[in-house]
């Protein structure tokens, strides 16, 4: 596999992470002021994180309650430990109920499962319904950002990829471009015969799950066809209707600086008798696939992530890579600590060390995960299964070696000096070894007579 | 009159001693004694960041050493520097109760530059004159993690003759982060460019940090670029008078 940097290197300055870098500052912006113009925001962001680390510390219990309460109003539940389990459930159900037709919703965890593959092999038809899926999917394209899949296009691309693939007139009006995407959509949704989605929230209380989404999608997804599937990350819940209204307060404002999504469906159980729509069939499917091992190790934290992606549109190297570049479903900050710790950490040991652990993704972050140290903490297991930059430890050794005895540290200092008096200019436009990586694109200035010299001749050896 | 302890951190030991000679002229200026603990080195954050955690620790446990035998005010020159001080070494010795108790100590007494001058001594004008114009980069550690960012503008603002003008995107990160610089090169470069970027467009013929590493970093690129911008530490300027 390739790494993050091969993948960083091929993106940086490309056109699509030009789209994506404006994108993204749009986003913060957004943020930025929604936040000023919400003072209860810094109370709203302790109350969120105390009722997510809440619930992952009892994640059992409200697990079951979930469960409980949903098969109390005619759902179903099914526990997958992992991808195929779940995929192959969703499978035996559509092929059970005669499915060819579904329409999805977005959803991060189906991208993870890589459920549409599975039903694809099948012989079923998936169609994306949310405005940007559907464009990765037209595109055979992935997603590059958690709540905007095609932040790295532009209106001009989309436009020629609906000619292409939907056969309409080129146009990159947006309002025009959606009115096609609706058109296009309509008929699918009234003759799917299942309907996936996620779940935002999912409340343990009442069984409830909530979907957020700002284009309506989600709502004839999860009502129109005659069967709904749900797929609920396991770590998604809260306890009680009133802990889901506080996550909702902080989702949309640090997501898009919106107050609410222009949606917000709670759904709780399928059609009853006497209803007029919904659908017959509510299946929700918990998916593990890793989150109880990573709930068990040091970056539980990483599991109260309520996926806004404001840390997304704050990370500096991610709006300088754009999404690909972290080659996993989820990008970002988050991704860097989620990816390795819900996967493998030796195929993805190189995330961690994506960061320049500037922190602006703990100073947004809606729960306040502190990432950095979630990042910091990862890079030591990295170093401890030595799937990390190891060409480090041998120079880091000498350097501590030098460092805990003050002697050989100023020896240290004076060999630099006398190297640093070699370049007459005083910098150095070319270094050997790894040294190299500095001075392709910067020069380094010349050690010189340290401070500890300067000192000593100013007092006199005190 | 009052002691502080000089912490100065290898990189200003090593390439910008200028800058550790300026903060002796300022807070001498200030009526303190400056020490300087001569068993100083390093205090471990670049193995620590790197996940190296045995070498950070050793080298953590060393500074926690020569400092705590001193007293007064520990003062460094460097946001990131004095937040692995005051935030990571407690965490690194946490398991062995008299290095906590010591860290603990220390921790309390170490103060970033700036963050001394405004909120310790209570000074934001420091009778400092230059010319020209300047404009401030802020360093990340400092800036989300000890809360540094008034206290250089502040200071800046009282410098006679000198002009601060505002930098586009000052709060983001220039692409240093210590040994990502060399794990991500391609990376931090192009974060370094749209930096350099938005300090030509500044205007300002200075560029002013509190943190050498960053400084480093931003003066390699501009000496690559063939800039005339010049790239001072804060001390630097609020020294001269």
């Amino acid at each position: 596999m390739t790494s993050f940097l091969e993948r960083a290197r091929s993106d940086i300055g490309t056109p699509p992470i030009a789209a994506l870098q404006i994108g993204a500052r749009r986003f913060s912006d957004h943020r930025a002021h929604a936040v000023e113009a919400f003072p209860p925001m810094d109370d709203m962001r302790d109350r969120a994180r105390a009722i997510r680390l809440h619930t992952l510390a009892n994640l059992d219990r409200y697990l079951a309650q979930f469960a409980d309460a949903l098969e109390g109003v005619g759902g179903h539940v099914f526990f997958a430990a992992d991808a195929h389990e779940a995929n192959e459930y969703v499978v035996q159900l559509a092929h059970a109920r005669n499915v060819e037709r579904i329409v999805k919703s977005k959803s991060m965890l189906t991208e993870e499962l890589h459920l549409n593959d599975a039903l694809e092999a099948e012989g079923m038809e998936v169609v994306e319904t949310d405005l940007g899926e559907l464009i990765v999917q037209l595109a055979n394209d992935r997603p590059s950002h958690i709540i905007a899949p095609v932040l790295h296009k532009t209106r001009f691309e989309i436009g020629t990829l609906f000619e292409e693939k939907l056969g309409v007139p080129y146009t990159d009006d947006p309002i025009q471009l959606n009115t096609i995407a609706r058109r296009h959509l309509r008929p699918l949704f009234l003759t799917a015969d299942m309907g996936i989605s996620g779940v935002n929230i999912a409340v343990a209380q009442t069984g409830s799950i909530c979907i957020v989404t700002n284009e309506g999608n989600g709502r004839l997804t999860t009502t129109a066809p005659r069967i709904h599937v749900a797929m609920l990350g396991a770590e998604r819940l809260v306890p009680s209707i009133g802990d889901m209204s506080v996550i909702l307060e902080v989702l949309a404002r640090s997501a898009t600086g919106q107050k609410l999504s222009v949606y917000t469906n709670v759904l709780t159980g399928p059609r009853r008798p006497g209803e007029p729509d919904g659908p017959d069939e509510l299946h929700v499917v918990i998916v593990d696939n890793g989150r109880s091992k990573v709930l068990a190790g040091p970056s539980s934290e990483i599991l109260a992530c309520i996926r806004c992606g404001a840390c997304l549109n704050v990370c500096p190297v991610y709006r300088t890579v754009g999404g690909h570049a972290y080659g996993s479903t989820y990008p970002g900050p988050v991704g860097s600590v989620l990816t390795p710790a819900l996967f493998d950490l030796d195929e993805w040991s190189d995330l961690p060390y994506a960061s320049t652990l500037c922190g602006a993704c703990l100073e947004v972050c809606p729960v306040r995960i502190d990432i950095p140290r979630l990042l910091l903490d990862q890079r030591n297991l990295s170093v401890q299964t030595r799937t990390g930059p190891m060409w480090m430890r041998r120079p880091l050794r000498a350097y501590a070696g030098a460092a805990t005895h003050p002697g050989r540290f100023r020896a240290l200092l004076r060999a630099g000096a006398v190297i640093g008096r070699l370049f007459r200019t005083g910098w150095i436009r070319r270094l050997p070894w790894r040294g190299a990586a500095w001075t392709r694109g910067r020069d380094l200035q010349a050690p010189v007579k340290s401070f500890h010299r300067r000192w000593k001749e100013r007092n006199r050896g005190s | 009159m009052a002691t502080v302890q000089l912490f100065v951190t290898c990189l200003v030991d090593a390439f910008a001693p200028q800058v550790g000679e300026a903060v002796v002229d300022l807070l001498e200026r200030l009526g303190l004694t400056v020490e300087f603990p001569f068993g100083q080195t390093c205090c471990g954050q670049p193995a620590f960041n790197a996940g190296f955690r045995d070498e950070a620790r050793r080298m953590a446990v060393h500074t926690l050493e020569v400092l705590d035998a001193t007293e007064g005010m520990i003062v460094l020159p460097s946001g990131s520097c004095a937040d692995m001080v005051i935030r990571h070494i407690p965490d690194l010795v946490a398991d062995d109760p008299d290095l906590s108790e010591a860290a603990q100590r220390v921790a309390a007494r170490t103060r970033e530059f700036t963050s001394f001058l405004v909120d310790d001594l209570d000074v934001t004008d420091v009778e400092a004159t230059g010319a020209g114009s300047c404009t401030l980069h802020h360093s990340c550690h400092g800036l989300r993690n000890l809360g540094v960012k008034s206290q250089p503008e502040r200071l800046l603002d009282n410098v006679q003759g000198m002009d601060r003008v505002e930098l586009a995107d000052a709060t983001e990160c220039c692409g240093f982060g210590g040994l990502f610089a060399l794990e991500m090169p391609d990376v931090s470069i192009a974060m370094l460019d749209r930096k350099l970027d938005n300090i030509e467009a500044s205007g300002a013929d200075t560029i002013v940090g509190g943190d050498i590493s960053c400084l480093l970093h931003i003066a390699g690129g501009l000496h690559r670029r063939g800039s005339s911008i010049e790239v001072r530490h804060i001390a630097e300027i609020l020294a001269k008078r």
